[in-house]
């Protein structure tokens, strides 16, 4: 292996003698090997996160089990359904501020249908329907009347928190024995340890997401609009369709992390989630998405999130910080990234 | 101007009466033309509504030497929105936003009240004041940081702020040590309920700095040049404009505008709840600045449009339970709102509005 690294040198000048010359040997590429700039934000996030962990491993007795991170996962499953679809916005350089009252909404739809006596498949398919559609016509807003994202979501944060209220002002409680069957169940695992239906169903939702990001002509479109509107029209992309579909897969995602978050907390309330946009806007800022679009990754706001969950575990193991806290950390660490970011792309124009 | 003119034969149905002249611009046409005309003509539609719900809307009495009565009251409660909108509506006029100016409120009645809370005489008219100029020079700080984030450092305003927006409430959480405070005195709690002539300290203090700012920004050029900021920044810097210090100085000004509101929501229960204090108080101050007529694209601002938007939010929100409907359905009706006032400012909305309209003219002006 190391003798062709030696031949290397002497036999590029002479010819490119295929297989040998023209490409470096394997030991050659992992030594010299450097992550592609595009990914190095979301190994800063993961390394964050890593070390993180590896911190509170430290500090604190019992950080670094397993059965840690797998309620981490748990417990902010809703929160990555959220993210994923706030990456998609964002990625076109737009916002989502409606999530939060999205969230709230489909908890009170969906306690609210079956208190009702609906069946839960219909409860579900109700609560994403919903959401959706509450997603798809700001997206004609912003794209047909060419309100500004910002606006057009604030006024359907407005709608859905209103409608919350309109449904119902006090707390339902969720005993439908399908829904408490599915916020129960468990995947185990070896040794012991288990897993939630719900972040298995939120990393799946990563999964896909991933996938079309990378891999379909619609993930393209919204790094293309992301990166140049104008350019993306002139190309002949299907500016529109994509852009009110990122905001009609953030509604969908935001109803979803709706069902999931009713799931976690067995009830529909509609001051539920209040500010959990902020927390998604974040996590997906943390996770090296830029904020004027065109770059980033769905698995980079998995990490900021995940990151934003390894705060709350150091608060709850340290026991002498007060989970305000959280609020300041959060703020900081988003204050870190952006000027990362600002310092990236000015460094690059 | 003639431009403006020519969709008047259709929208001026409603104004009053005035001839309108063939050849010069008639009163009616002003009317029409005039950008106040949408923001006054909904709080007018809205009264109206309030005077049919129960006819004694508009009374207002005096009593013990002071004004009384439902407009009265209306007026009080838009002060916190008037102040924040004020603040905000020179940040727009950057082609900014400040998303941090709820949390800044918060963090003015934590330290105002966390003072008056320590002092030795809780009392004392002195505690007040001086625990209402720390908190104010907490809050221009926090302008500052604002400020030296966008002007300086160059990140969109609106992810610069939002790091004040998602920290300042931890921050005011620290300040009080998660207590929700309550304090006793007399000269702090008059900020929000006391009279001054005739007329409630909150009110009088949001429409003198409404005033200063309006004096300050059309009696000398700083309005200009925050328009032309707003318009491009890049060019005035090159025609010897300070751009990098307007933008600062807007976002400072915003900082001490919310402070001032904290300081009178504060007031106005003599406590503060850092988690509740001011919650949203961002979106409504947007709000109204958008229903003023204050374009969110910068370049051009109206501070009596602010006003009118300010006072109809919170005639909204007196309006709502009024007529039966619960009042936490008032973000119902926000919502429709904006969506309303956004789409008469969208230039695409309003040619397929007209092209809709231009058939059957009758209809229209509820809107």
């Amino acid at each position: 292996m190391s003798t062709t690294t030696v031949t290397r040198p002497s036999v590029a000048p002479s010819g490119p003698t295929p297989g040998r010359g023209g490409e470096p040997s394997t030991w050659e590429r992992v030594r010299t090997w450097a992550p592609s700039s595009r990914y190095l934000p979301v190994l800063t996030t993961a390394a964050l996160f890593l070390g993180m962990f590896g911190v509170g491993g430290l500090r604190y007795e019992g950080f670094t089990d397993p059965q840690v991170f797998l309620s981490l996962l748990l417990d902010n499953s809703f929160l990555i359904v959220l993210a994923v679809g706030m990456t998609f916005v964002i990625l076109t350089g737009g916002i989502d501020l409606s999530v939060g009252s999205n969230v709230a909404l489909s908890t009170v739809i969906a306690a609210k249908t079956l208190e009702m006596g609906w069946s839960p498949y219909l409860s579900v398919v109700a609560v994403l329907l919903c959401g959706t559609l509450l997603g798809t016509l700001m997206g004609l807003l912003i794209h047909y009347f060419d309100i500004q994202p910002f606006i057009a979501t604030l006024a359907g944060m407005f709608l859905a928190r209103g409608l919350c209220y309109l449904i119902s002002v006090d707390s339902i409680p969720i005993t439908n024995p399908t829904f408490q069957e599915w916020a129960y169940k468990t995947v185990d695992l070896p040794g012991g340890y288990y897993v939630g239906y719900t972040s298995l169903v939120a990393l799946g939702t990563v999964a896909i997401a991933a996938l079309v990001l990378a891999r379909t002509r619609f993930g393209r479109t919204v790094y293309a609009i992301g990166g140049n509107e104008s350019s993306a029209m002139l190309m002949g992309l299907r500016v529109a369709a994509t852009k009110v579909g990122v905001y009609a897969i953030s509604g969908f995602c935001a109803s979803f992390a709706g069902l999931l978050f009713a799931l976690y907390t067995l009830s529909g309330y509609s001051l539920n989630a209040v500010g959990m946009e902020l927390d998604a806007i974040a996590a997906v800022v943390i996770g090296g998405t830029l904020l004027t679009g065109g770059r980033g990754y769905v698995v980079g706001s998995l990490f900021g999130v995940l990151v934003l969950g390894v705060i709350q575990t150091f608060i709850s193991f340290d026991g002498t910080l007060s989970s305000w806290w959280t609020r300041i950390s959060i703020g900081l660490l988003v204050l870190v990234f952006v000027v990362v970011q600002r310092l990236m792309t000015r460094r690059q124009s | 101007m003639p431009e403006t003119l020519t969709p008047v034969p259709e929208t001026a149905a409603s104004p009053p009466a005035g001839e309108s002249g063939p050849g010069r611009p008639s009163l009616a046409a002003r009317v029409a033309a005039h950008h106040l005309l949408w923001p006054v003509l909904a709080l007018a539609v809205l009264l109206a509504v309030n005077v049919a719900a129960s006819p004694s809307f508009l009374e207002v009495r005096m009593q013990d030497g002071h004004l009384f009565g439902s407009v009265i009251d209306i007026l009080r409660n838009s002060a916190p929105v008037m102040l924040v909108a004020t603040g905000m509506t020179l940040v727009i006029a950057t082609r900014g936003i400040d998303l941090s100016v709820g949390a800044i409120a918060a963090i003015a009645g934590a330290i105002a009240c966390t003072q008056i809370a320590g002092a030795a005489d809780q009392g004392a008219a002195g505690a007040a004041i001086i625990a209402c100029t720390t908190a104010l020079a907490v809050c221009v700080l926090l302008g500052l940081w604002n400020g030296f984030l966008v002007a300086v450092v160059g990140i969109q305003p609106i992810i610069a702020t939002l790091v004040l927006m998602v920290a300042g409430r931890g921050l005011a959480m620290l300040v009080t040590d998660g207590q929700i405070t309550t304090v006793n005195n007399d000269t702090f709690s008059a900020l929000a309920s006391g009279f001054v002539l005739t007329l409630p300290i909150a009110l009088v203090i949001a429409l003198g700095v409404v005033g200063l700012t309006a004096l300050l920004t059309r009696r000398t050029a700083l309005g200009m040049l925050i328009e032309a900021v707003g318009i491009n920044p890049e060019a005035s810097r090159l025609a010897g404009v300070r751009s990098r210090t307007i933008i600062w100085t807007v976002y400072v000004f915003a900082g001490l505008c919310a402070g001032i509101a904290g300081l009178v929501i504060a007031a106005n229960t003599s406590s503060v709840n850092a988690n509740s204090l001011g919650l949203w108080i961002e979106l409504d101050a947007i709000l109204a600045v958008v229903i003023g007529g204050t374009s969110l694209a910068g370049g051009r601002f109206s501070l009596a449009g602010t006003l009118v938007g300010a006072i109809f939010i919170a005639t909204l929100a007196r309006t709502i339970p009024t007529i039966g409907i619960p009042s936490e359905a008032n973000y119902l009706f926000k919502a429709v709102v904006v969506i309303l006032v956004c789409l008469l400012q969208s230039p695409r909305a309003r040619a397929s509005l007209r092209s809709a309209l231009t058939p059957r003219s009758a209809k229209g002006a509820t809107a």
